[in-house]
């Protein structure tokens, strides 16, 4: 582990007529963005993605700056080397699961790949997958696809937008084992986002509370 | 029904030529208005797309005079044209393809920008942290997930530019072998005594090149369909 954060984050975004002040670091192992719907957890991670401005502030990733408002600074996502995995997935529909999982890591830089097609799939289980189309996955073969296609892309980073909260029980606990060999395997900083304490309690190492501040803009 | 003599050969040929440059120019000028009307918002959009569906609620003569007047000897564009290029539309068959393309741009527009209203555009934002720069994104999965737009606005325009009459005869004239498309051939046979089996034959290639399109595009678009919609 390294003594400096991997991920730490000072920041304010707007999110409607509100701004969510956030602030954390977050070192190796999981941070849990813990809060109700609504409290803006989604935007927190899209701002570290490089997909929301935030209004002021803050974001540096093992020492390299992604946004300082002050000094004007605002790498554009595909430059962030941050992994997402989307609450909506967001798979390409017109390409096969292997075109999806292949699609960044034929532009990432060939050092920072943490595993080949290969062994994402044997890790994952999605080896027999790869022929599909996204439309023909269950929702726990969706999820595990969009986990391999952020880690093929080689990020410092991964960032998981409630990748539980659509699963079945059985499917779920499937998900908690991948994200847990992730963490214990790949040693890769994970930010995850969630709304329930039991998920939380077992995945997370740190956890960044976010309330809903009724704070005028 | 006799064989198709030269002329028709050449009244075909020029329709098909005056049809695919139209569409061909058209394709990328409705594309960017499309995007531009499926995906962004600022004061005159409602403007910008009444104007694009112009000519489909005017009269084409109307449209036809205007061009006129744009493109004519002393028209605006007309003036730019041969002070820039030397050249000038006028009476040419570049003519028939500039007001073919005008009466197919709102036809192509809409088929384009529904297709784009159908894809998500986080889809986008999922590419760009992958790795992909604003235009790869854009080029690896909003362009090939509107193919099938493009598809039916090729051929709705190539619909629309071979059947072009209106525009064409008061922009360019009715001058055979540069002007004088399928539509303007048939309307020039009907005035000639014993005109009627060169009416019946151009009318029949009419039908047969418009079917053929329609199968074409049906055909394109179940196979894009299985392919790419999700």
């Amino acid at each position: 582990m390294s003594p400096d954060p991997a991920l730490s984050v000072d920041i304010a975004v707007r999110r409607g007529d509100r701004l969510i002040e956030t602030r954390f670091a977050a070192t190796a192992g999981i941070t849990a963005l813990f809060g109700p719907s609504g409290a803006g957890k989604t935007s927190v991670l899209d701002a570290i993605a490089g997909l929301v401005r935030p209004a002021r502030g803050r974001i540096a990733l093992g020492g390299e700056v992604l946004f300082d408002a002050a000094r004007g600074i605002d790498l554009a996502p595909e430059k962030r080397h941050c992994g997402v995995v989307f609450q909506d997935l967001r798979l390409f529909p017109h390409r096969t699961v292997r075109d999806n999982l292949l699609y960044g890591q034929r532009l990432a830089d060939p050092a920072a790949q943490l595993l080949s097609l290969d062994e994402a799939c044997a890790f994952l289980g999605i080896g027999a997958l790869l022929d599909r189309r996204p439309r023909t996955l269950s929702g726990g073969e969706a999820q595990r696809v969009a986990i391999g296609r952020a880690l093929l892309r080689g990020p410092r980073l991964l960032l998981l937008d409630e990748p539980l909260s659509s699963l079945d029980a059985a499917r779920r606990e499937e998900i908690m084992v991948v994200i847990e060999r992730i963490r214990d395997q790949l040693a890769l900083p994970m930010v995850l986002v969630s709304h329930r304490v039991d998920e939380v309690e077992r995945l997370a190492s740190e956890v960044v509370s976010l309330d809903v501040l009724a704070e005028p803009a | 029904m006799a064989l198709l003599s030269p002329a028709d050969w050449a009244i075909v040929a020029l329709s098909l030529k005056v049809g695919v440059v139209a569409v061909a120019a058209t394709l990328p000028v409705a594309f960017a208005l499309a995007w531009v009307l499926a995906r962004t918002r600022f004061p005159g959009r409602i403007v910008l797309d009444a104007v694009v569906h112009l000519p489909l609620v005017l009269p084409p003569v109307v449209m036809g005079w205007l061009l006129l007047l744009g493109f004519g000897a002393s028209g605006p564009f007309g003036r730019a044209l041969e002070a820039v290029f030397g050249t000038s539309v006028m009476f040419r068959w570049t003519g028939a393809a500039l007001a073919a393309a005008v009466m197919a741009l709102p036809l192509m527009v809409r088929a384009i920008r529904l297709s784009l209203e159908a894809v998500d555009p986080r889809l986008e934002s999922a590419a760009r942290t992958l790795g992909a720069g604003p235009w790869r994104a854009f080029a690896t999965v909003t362009l090939p997930l509107t193919l099938p737009g493009m598809i039916a606005a090729t051929v709705l325009g190539l619909a629309r530019s071979l059947g072009e009459f209106g525009a064409t005869i008061t922009f360019v004239s009715n001058i055979p072998g540069e002007t004088q498309t399928l539509p303007l051939a048939i309307y020039s046979a009907l005035q000639l005594p014993g005109g009627d089996v060169q009416v019946a034959r151009l009318a029949a290639i009419s039908v047969a090149l418009s079917l053929a399109a329609l199968i074409a595009s049906e055909a394109l678009a179940r196979r894009t369909g299985l392919r790419h919609v999700a």
